[in-house]
């Protein structure tokens, strides 16, 4: 009887949680899976099973592999980038530095603003002729470039503007954790005669090592997630050059409203997630070390 | 909660609840309006203007306009709502998607609102050339308010330093690149005006229609399931726009941002920028110098598409709402106010009955620039469209933009085009 009412208490405890997680990740994900089987209702047309007919189709579709490919460069650019480029900001001002406060601040920024107005003063930055980086070039006697409006630069635009939106963001994480390494450590070491060097990868970079797994997975979901700024800078082009898998999502089920297709290409989606984030927990987390 | 109250409006007039001393916002038809800004210029505000106008002549109705961002996002927006039950009951959405939003179910023509001979005159009274993107298969699906066409607009100050005459623009294609040769400035590698500028990023194709129409090629039938992309005369026609940047170098190279085209012109980055009429107020506004606006030049004949965006009644309007959606519309475009509208904002007045209001006149004297899309119309033809118009026009697009950007030639981009939106039109013959 009592082991009962534990039972029934644990229920009730994640009960709150079950349904939050069921309503909006496991009934969409899995009515998803469903809609991607059958064909795209129009009114004069009634939806019917197609089984496997839109992943057959996205096999042959090159603006799919296209945005495949092209979300592949850009976590590949964002993720390193980002990561890194945190980290060595969230040791600069967790060190002694004059002004410190506003640095963090200036760190920070970019996170706090929305992505839209983000990419709308990117847009400017970018503009040829008189934007930012042009007049800057123009200084030194370089030609515009037009770097939103060219193939070869387009994606490498867009992949700066994320990274320097997300940087910020992580160093908040890692400057926590970096606080959170006691000093004693610091002094033991010394005592040793250990390098800086020798100090930031043998002691530094272990224990900050479940913060790096937190940011990395957000990092890369991060990759896959965000498109505010294809939106508002190129809406995909030139050519699908900067289009983005969610990016293709979203134009497929609200601009072509083939809604089947983008079912069935938001499962790819999913999947890559998934096996993402399975192998970040199986890997690292061996690797990784909790105090 | 619209339709709980309007229920509850209808309740109450059923019932006999309501007396002449009800206040009259308990009786007034509700109306959600969806609008689009496509152009620079306080838009929202004359929208608002207007519709308060509109309240104070009619207060049995209440209309509720709702910016809806761009074009775009305007039609998203709408069909999203339409599959969540929550359409707006009016909107104005391009003309091109006209097809769409038949196929989707979404809304009604106007044939089946009108009532009779004064409104039948009504529907009667618009430009032939806009209408073409408003009817298809003997019904009217859409009314014309703020259309435009393309026009060139170019910078007298700019003419005048290279010694060309500043009152006289390019006729012709061949005159346009040798005036755009005289207009390019560069200092080494650095180019700091170029000649032309015509915008490519967004929607290329409405641009590149202007120079199949006067290269005398139609891009898609009027029953929305044909497209000709391969058409040696369209190949030519982009032909050209490329050899503008790649060969001749008087037009920037790469995509060409339709948002910052106006903004170049004014800071004299480029001395001819094609763009549309709904710019016109903007550069009256904001150009620091004197400029003229042209017909764009001819090839084989004049031509531009005509653009913009049509007033749609939507099915779940109900039939209160469907009477109060087309008083609102008739009166928006009455001849006065599609003077005004015209006025205020550089869209064409969609009716010739607006251009002989006095308001009209007086405005045209001191401004002729306000004429020339109007009498760019007879040439002008319907908007690319057809059935599932996005996907359609995203082929074209994408091809643009692979043979602007350098990847692609024309002839098989086009091609890879045409046969992707035969792919996508089986459907519909």
């Amino acid at each position: 009887m009592a082991r009962r009412m534990v039972h029934l208490y644990g229920w009730m405890l994640v009960f709150p949680a079950v349904v939050l997680l069921a309503a909006f990740t496991h009934v969409p994900a899995v009515a998803t899976l469903w809609a991607s089987l059958f064909t795209t209702a129009r009114p004069n047309r009634p939806s019917r099973f197609a089984g496997l007919d839109a992943y057959r189709a996205m096999l042959d579709d090159p603006v799919f592999w296209q945005s495949l490919a092209n979300n592949a460069v850009f976590a590949a650019a964002t993720i390193p980038a980002s990561v890194i480029l945190a980290l060595v900001m969230a040791l600069l001002v967790n060190g002694r530095l004059r002004g410190r406060a506003a640095v963090r601040v200036a760190f920070f920024t970019p996170t706090v603003l929305p992505m839209i107005a983000v990419a709308n003063i990117w847009l400017f930055f970018y503009t040829p002729s008189y934007g930012l980086l042009d007049q800057i070039a123009g200084l030194f006697g370089l030609p515009a470039t037009n770097w939103l409006g060219s193939r070869e630069t387009a994606l490498g635009a867009v992949i700066a503007v994320a990274v320097w939106k997300e940087a910020g963001f992580f160093m908040i994480f890692y400057l926590a954790a970096l606080q959170q390494i006691p000093q004693s450590l610091r002094e033991a070491a010394a005592l040793e005669g250990c390098g800086r060097w020798t100090f930031f990868r043998r002691v530094t970079l272990p224990l900050i090592m479940p913060t790096t797994l937190f940011v990395l997975i957000n990092a890369i979901i991060n990759a896959f997630r965000m498109i505010d700024h294809i939106i508002v800078m190129t809406r995909g082009g030139p050519d699908n050059t900067t289009s983005l898998l969610l990016f293709y999502i979203y134009e497929v089920g609200f601009k072509f409203w083939d809604t089947a297709y983008a079912a069935a290409l938001t499962v790819v989606l999913l999947v890559i997630l998934a096996l993402v984030a399975l192998g970040q927990f199986v890997i690292l987390d061996r690797r990784t070390h909790y105090r | 909660m619209t339709f709980f109250r309007n229920t509850l409006a209808a309740a109450a007039l059923a019932t006999g609840v309501v007396t002449a001393a009800a206040p009259a916002a308990l009786a007034a038809t509700e109306l959600t309006f969806y609008y689009p800004v496509a152009v620079g210029g306080p838009i929202t505000k004359l929208i608002d203007q207007y519709v308060a106008d509109f309240h104070a002549e009619h207060p049995d109705i209440r209309i509720n306009p709702v910016y809806s961002g761009s074009y775009q996002d305007t039609i998203t927006k709408a069909l999203t709502a339409v599959r969540g039950g929550d359409a707006p009951e009016l909107a104005v959405i391009l003309s091109t998607d006209m097809f769409t939003l038949i196929d989707e179910d979404a809304i009604v023509p106007f044939d089946d609102l009108i009532q009779g001979e004064a409104q039948a005159k009504w529907l009667g009274s618009f430009y032939p050339g806009f209408m073409e993107n408003s009817q298809t298969g003997g019904k009217t699906w859409g009314i014309p308010f703020q259309r435009s066409t393309v026009v060139m607009y170019w910078n007298k100050e700019a003419f005048k330093e290279v010694g060309l005459d500043p009152e006289v623009p390019p006729q012709t294609w061949a005159e346009m690149t040798e005036f755009a040769h005289k207009l390019t400035r560069r200092e080494g590698d650095v180019t700091s005006r170029w000649g032309v500028q015509i915008p490519s990023s967004g929607f290329p194709y409405w641009l590149f229609q202007c120079l199949t129409t006067q290269n005398d090629a139609i891009l898609a039938n009027a029953e929305g399931n044909k497209t000709n992309f391969d058409d040696p005369k369209v190949v030519e026609a982009l032909q050209y726009w490329v050899d503008l940047s790649v060969k001749e170098k008087v037009h920037p190279p790469g995509i060409v941002e339709w948002g910052t085209t106006p903004k170049d012109f004014f800071e004299g980055k480029v001395a001819m920028m094609w763009t549309t009429t709904g710019n016109l107020t903007n550069v009256r506004t904001n150009a620091p110098f004197e400029f003229g606006v042209a017909m764009l030049p001819e090839k084989a004949r004049r031509g531009s598409p005509t653009g913009g965006g049509n007033f749609y009644v939507f099915k779940s309007a109900d039939e209160a709402q469907r009477k109060a959606a087309l008083t609102f519309v008739e009166w928006m475009t009455t001849p006065e106010r599609a003077a005004q509208w015209g006025i205020d904002t550089g869209y064409v007045a969609v009716r010739p009955d607006a251009w002989e209001t006095k308001a009209m006149q007086d405005y045209v004297a001191g401004f002729p620039a306000a004429a020339v899309a109007r009498d760019q119309l007879p040439h002008a033809v319907a908007e690319l469209s057809t059935h599932e118009n996005q996907r359609v026009t995203k082929a074209l697009n994408d091809a643009l933009q692979a043979v602007l950007t350098g990847a692609e030639q024309p002839e098989p981009a086009l091609k890879k085009a045409q046969a992707e939106a035969e792919r996508i039109l089986r459907a519909y013959h």
